[in-house]
């Protein structure tokens, strides 16, 4: 097995202690950071996914794994944020109202600050008033929502009508990503762009800020 | 009135109330609000709700206190009004029911999870409701409602905690299952025979299921406690599982539909029958009907 391959079965038994040293040991022998990231890490987590759906595995084996994943990610933090001049504009980002997952969340602000934006994590739970008020306060370009549940999808249009009432529409650009999500959600409730993954939203942001 | 206890062991369905959180939401909670709150600047809204269910028939009528755990109320930094919160819910019931029917106070998940999945010790889960089943106690409920309990060591410890103030306390416990293909299981793993098993262990009276199906399933969980228990077995089924309609959760069972369901769970000799989430004082009432008609066939 390689070490990859040992990572993601580490993190589908939820063993953070060895998923942190394998992500180093991976890290050490000079494995593509992206690699590690979307061959182990997230490959685990989409295992888990399935099964979690399929009804093999319950919620506490979830958590578990999530917290292995954690100790994988906080290594590849630094040098995904090495890379990272700041200031090429102001990002909000979070998981909308009723949504708990953010590992995905917290991954795409990794890899938007690694791009040098400056990005102001709002956390999970967070309300179409916060995303909004906040966005106003900070004076940010882009407003990043995260949604992983069908039941919470529907918060994403809510942020979007309560920007249309107060005038923001049109100023500030809609993000959008999460499993559930389609590009064509997406335009149905308004939002300027649905990122399928941290490298899209990278991409798209950069667009929006005129950086090509 | 007989006692809760005494009425338990003789013949017959009890018929319990519907939903609480529901209702609430029709009298203008608005969601992310704490819905327990409103036991203290909005009590009359708790009245209502308990005449309306009183006057559907219901025998024994709820306390607005699912989340009245010291622990659950932190997560609104209300905490250190517990006490209040829980003697304010079971008062208002009381006013209206008076004691033409029995009071049973629900205490729901603390909404923390339990080591090693998660960061919450098994004395911190034992002590909250511990906490709150004082109060609760002490205003003279006639039943503690363990319910929508998901890990049956939550569960386990709430059973536990009740019984430590009073042995005497009848104590219901119910938990809530999906259907998977291989058979029910609580999002957190645990079977209906575990649950038959440790709750009874625990010093639970009543146990069975409440929420997360709509009365099909309901109908099939109990049969697989019946399997497993020979303790009286409380149902309280959702009116099906929410559709989501314009953004809006609307809840497809109506009375008619439930009531001609439940037939088997009388048939099958449950205790209590009640109602979870998008259930009103019409299917109560429907509840009530069929069991007079029952009756009368029997007698
Ligand atoms: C702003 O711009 C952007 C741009 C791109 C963006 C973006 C924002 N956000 C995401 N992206 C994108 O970029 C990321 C990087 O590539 C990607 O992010 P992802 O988040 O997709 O990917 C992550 C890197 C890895 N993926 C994940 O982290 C999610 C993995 C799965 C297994 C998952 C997990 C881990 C968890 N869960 Co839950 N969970 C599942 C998930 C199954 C799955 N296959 O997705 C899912 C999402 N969960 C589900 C469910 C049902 C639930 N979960 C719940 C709870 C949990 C845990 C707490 C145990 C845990 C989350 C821990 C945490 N801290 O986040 C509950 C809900 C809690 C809540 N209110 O939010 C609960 C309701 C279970 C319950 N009954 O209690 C299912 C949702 C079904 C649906 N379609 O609605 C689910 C698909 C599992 C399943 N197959 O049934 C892209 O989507």
């Amino acid at each position: 097995m390689t070490v990859i391959q040992e990572l993601s079965e580490q993190l589908q038994q939820g063993n953070p202690k060895n998923v942190a040293e394998l992500t180093r040991q991976a890290i050490n022998e000079n494995i593509d950071i992206k690699t590690i990231l979307d061959k182990g890490l997230i490959a685990g987590m989409s295992v888990i996914g399935e099964k979690f759906k399929a009804h093999e595995i319950f919620l506490p084996h979830v958590l578990l794994a999530a917290k292995a994943m954690y100790a994988g990610m906080d290594l590849l933090k630094p040098l995904l944020l090495k890379e990272g001049i700041p200031t090429r504009g102001k990002v909000i980002i979070g998981s909308v109202q009723g949504d708990l997952h953010d590992i995905g969340k917290n991954l795409v602000a990794i890899m938007l600050k690694g791009a040098g934006f400056e990005v102001i994590d709002l956390g999970n739970d967070v309300s179409p008033e916060k995303f909004l008020d906040t966005a106003e306060k900070e004076n940010a370009g882009v407003v990043g929502m995260s949604a992983l549940l069908t039941t919470t999808m529907p918060v994403m249009k809510k942020v979007i009508d309560l920007a249309r009432a107060r005038g923001l529409y049109g100023k500030k650009r809609f993000i959008v990503g999460g499993a559930p999500l389609s590009s064509e959600y997406a335009k149905e409730i308004g939002a300027d762009a649905y990122c399928f993954d941290g490298v899209s939203a990278v991409e798209t942001v950069k667009r929006f800020a005129g950086i090509f | 009135m007989q006692s809760l206890a005494e009425r338990l062991t003789q013949p017959g369905v009890l018929i319990a109330d519907g939903a609480i959180g529901t209702m609430l939401f029709k009298c203008g909670l608005i969601a992310g609000e704490c819905p327990e709150k409103i036991n203290l600047d909005r009590s009359e809204i708790l009245e209502e709700i308990a005449l309306l269910y009183f006057h559907a028939g219901a025998e024994i009528v709820q306390t607005n206190t699912f989340g009245g755990s010291p622990l659950k109320l932190a997560m609104y930094s209300l905490d250190n009004k517990t006490e209040e919160i829980n003697a304010r819910a079971v008062q208002a019931v009381r006013k209206i029911v008076r004691d033409e029917a029995y009071i049973s106070a629900s205490c729901g998940p603390t909404g923390k999870l339990l080591e090693p999945f998660g960061d919450t010790k098994p004395e911190q889960i034992f002590e909250t409701y511990r906490r709150q089943m004082k109060t609760l106690l002490a205003e003279g409920v006639d039943m503690i409602c363990i319910e929508t309990m998901t890990d049956i060591a939550e569960a386990v410890l709430a059973v536990k905690a009740a019984r430590s103030i009073s042995s005497m306390i009848p104590v219901c416990a119910t938990m809530t299952f999906d259907p998977t293909p291989r058979g029910f299981y609580t999002i957190m793993g645990s079977t209906i025979e575990q649950a038959a098993s440790e709750l009874n262990n625990a010093g639970a009276d009543i146990i069975g299921s409440n929420c997360g199906n709509g009365i099909m399933n309901m109908v099939t969980i109990a049969k697989e406690f019946k399997k497993h228990t020979t303790l009286p077995i409380i149902i309280q089924s959702n009116a099906g599982i929410p559709i989501l309609k314009d953004g809006v959760s609307i809840y497809p069972e109506t009375p008619e539909y439930m009531t001609e369901q439940s037939r088997e769970l009388i048939d099958i000799d449950i205790k209590i029958l009640g109602g979870c989430c998008g259930t009103t004082p019409a299917h109560i009432e429907a509840f009530k009907k069929i069991l007079r008609e029952n009756s009368a066939k029997t007698y």
